[in-house]
């Protein structure tokens, strides 16, 4: 690209899923689209595109973002992953996979590429109690479960009891002990 | 429009399929790799460009198609927008550098505890890995965090154009609803955050974590000088700006009781009535805040 010129359509060049990919794309295409629809990864789910429900949650560069809002072009250069590239190849389920079933984490199954995606990507020792696991669950939207099992599913995916103890270390919540939010989750 | 708020589902106009899956209506695109290369097409393209920093606020809006530049100017791929420097007295953070990253910085943590707990606010942690301090401060939402935040702890922000550059305290950035005082032509470059700060903190009463505020308050304190009684009390959710609550600080300043306190910081807004809740409820809300912001600044009321 011409550096000082605003142009309509760029090459770029990513990583999907491990796989390279190169594609001259419109410069208004979604991320979530270009996965979707360019390249027919349609595991990634698009809900509200605007950022709200969570559905099209996918990994860039490892961290977790929503998909409906980020350009294709402002992808380039990075390493995207989305739900096919978290599965075991050989078609069984990755343990994560694996609890939100046994948990009955999912209904419908809208939802729940959106939820694997940002947990992939979760620190379990950032989120040490069920209310940090529900600040961690609240930029995912379920219309079906009322997220008790999703929350049993991520309990058991870390090691946890279904009471939420965790089997080895402590149970303080991280940060400054300044900030207290209200709302219920 | 607010992102995040509940906005309706614009009417279809695409087809579910094929290259004409696109929402935004068309722009052109440029992605400088230096300030003066952004500066220059800012001055170039005038009214027509606009600047994209994590996209958070700025995409749902072309999604949506409730704004459509002419170009975007994309600011991720500058350097020298991007990282924190630390001195002794300030924070100078990087207008770009991203809202996860300054979440996780542990220094920071140490030494602005508030900034986490602030962050831990804003949205979701999707939505923080792109978002940027210098977005959300020039995008200037009135119930966002850290408008609220670089107002009570008296941030400024460094500004700049092809003129050269400016230094704008966070008390005069923030004009109304979604305006600051920058010019089209302008960047947002970097905030200066000081560490003179004793205490701080911040609380909200939202719908669910991570939803925007109704009413929220920032508050800080650090040692009273002989015009300055070293007390910050700034409301977020409840007006067309955050706003500093004046006779609330003088009456906590004052020792006054929790009562007089909770009055004067009511009688010093103006909420908004919407569908999330009535200007009433806001302003119980305002009080019942402040009163627990006294209570973890340490000082009586
Ligand atoms: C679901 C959802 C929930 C959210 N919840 C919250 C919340 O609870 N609290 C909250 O505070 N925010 C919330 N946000 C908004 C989020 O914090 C955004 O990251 C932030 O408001 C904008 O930052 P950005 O970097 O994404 O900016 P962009 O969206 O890229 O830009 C926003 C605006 O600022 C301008 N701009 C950006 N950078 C600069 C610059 N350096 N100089 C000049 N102009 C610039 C752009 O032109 C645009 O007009 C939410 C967003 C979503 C989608
Ligand atoms: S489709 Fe992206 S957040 Fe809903
Ligand atoms: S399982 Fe149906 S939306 Fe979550």
């Amino acid at each position: 690209m011409n550096d000082l010129e605003p142009v309509d359509a760029l090459d770029i060049e990513l990583r999907v899923n491990g796989s390279a990919v190169r594609r001259r794309v419109p410069v208004r295409r979604l991320l979530s689209d270009l996965l979707r629809d360019d390249l027919s990864l349609t595991g990634t789910h698009v809900g509200c595109e605007h950022g709200v429900c969570g559905a099209c949650t996918v990994l860039l560069d490892g961290q977790p973002i929503r998909s409906c809002l980020q350009l294709a072009v402002t992808a380039d250069g990075c390493e995207v992953t989305t739900v096919e590239g978290i599965t075991p190849a050989d078609g069984s389920l990755s343990p994560l996979q694996a609890a939100f079933r046994d948990a009955h984490g999912l209904q419908c199954g809208f939802c729940t590429p959106g939820f694997l995606m940002t947990l992939v990507a979760a620190d379990p020792a950032e989120h040490p109690t069920d209310g940090s696991i529900d600040a961690l669950l609240s930029g995912n939207l379920c219309r079906c479960t009322g997220y008790q099992n999703i929350r049993t599913a991520v309990r058991r995916a870390w090691g946890r009891d279904d009471e939420g103890n965790a089997s080895a270390g402590s149970d303080t919540p991280l940060g400054s002990g300044t900030s207290s939010g209200s709302g219920a989750s | 429009m607010r992102c995040g708020g509940r906005a309706a589902r614009p009417a279809w106009t695409g087809c579910w399929w094929g290259e004409d899956v696109v929402k935004p209506a068309p722009f052109r695109y440029l992605r400088p790799t230096s300030l003066d290369e952004a500066l220059d097409a800012l001055a170039t393209l005038g009214d027509e460009a606009k600047p994209i920093a994590g996209g958070q606020s700025l995409v749902p809006m072309l999604n949506f198609r409730l704004a459509r530049p002419g170009v975007l100017i994309d600011l991720g791929r500058i350097p020298a927008l991007t990282g924190v420097h630390r001195t002794d007295g300030s924070l100078r953070i990087g207008a770009m550098t991203r809202q996860r990253v300054l979440e996780l910085d542990q220094d920071i943590a140490d030494r602005l505890p508030v900034l986490r707990a602030a962050l831990r606010h804003v949205g979701h942690v999707q939505i923080r890995t792109r978002g940027t301090i210098g977005g959300s401060l020039a995008h200037a939402d009135a119930a966002a965090e850290l408008p609220a935040l670089a107002l009570a702890l008296d941030a400024t922000v460094e500004v700049a154009s092809v003129a050269g550059t400016r230094t704008v305290a966070a008390a005069d950035l923030f004009l109304g609803p979604w305006t600051t005082c920058l010019a089209p032509d302008e960047l947002l470059t970097r905030v200066d955050v000081p560490l003179a700060w004793q205490r701080a903190a911040i609380v909200e009463l939202a719908r669910r974590h991570g939803d925007f505020a109704l009413a929220g308050v920032v508050g800080a304190r650090r040692p009273a000088t002989t015009d300055d009684a070293g007390i910050r009390l700034v409301g977020f959710g409840v007006g067309w700006t955050p706003v500093r609550l004046t006779e609330a600080e003088a009456a906590l300043a004052a020792g006054g009781s929790a009562e007089v306190v909770a009055d004067a910081a009511a009688a010093g807004i103006d909420p908004i009535d919407d569908i999330h809740a009535d200007a009433a409820w806001r302003r119980d809300g305002l009080r019942a805040l402040v009163t627990r912001i006294a209570d973890q600044l340490g000082v009586a009321a």
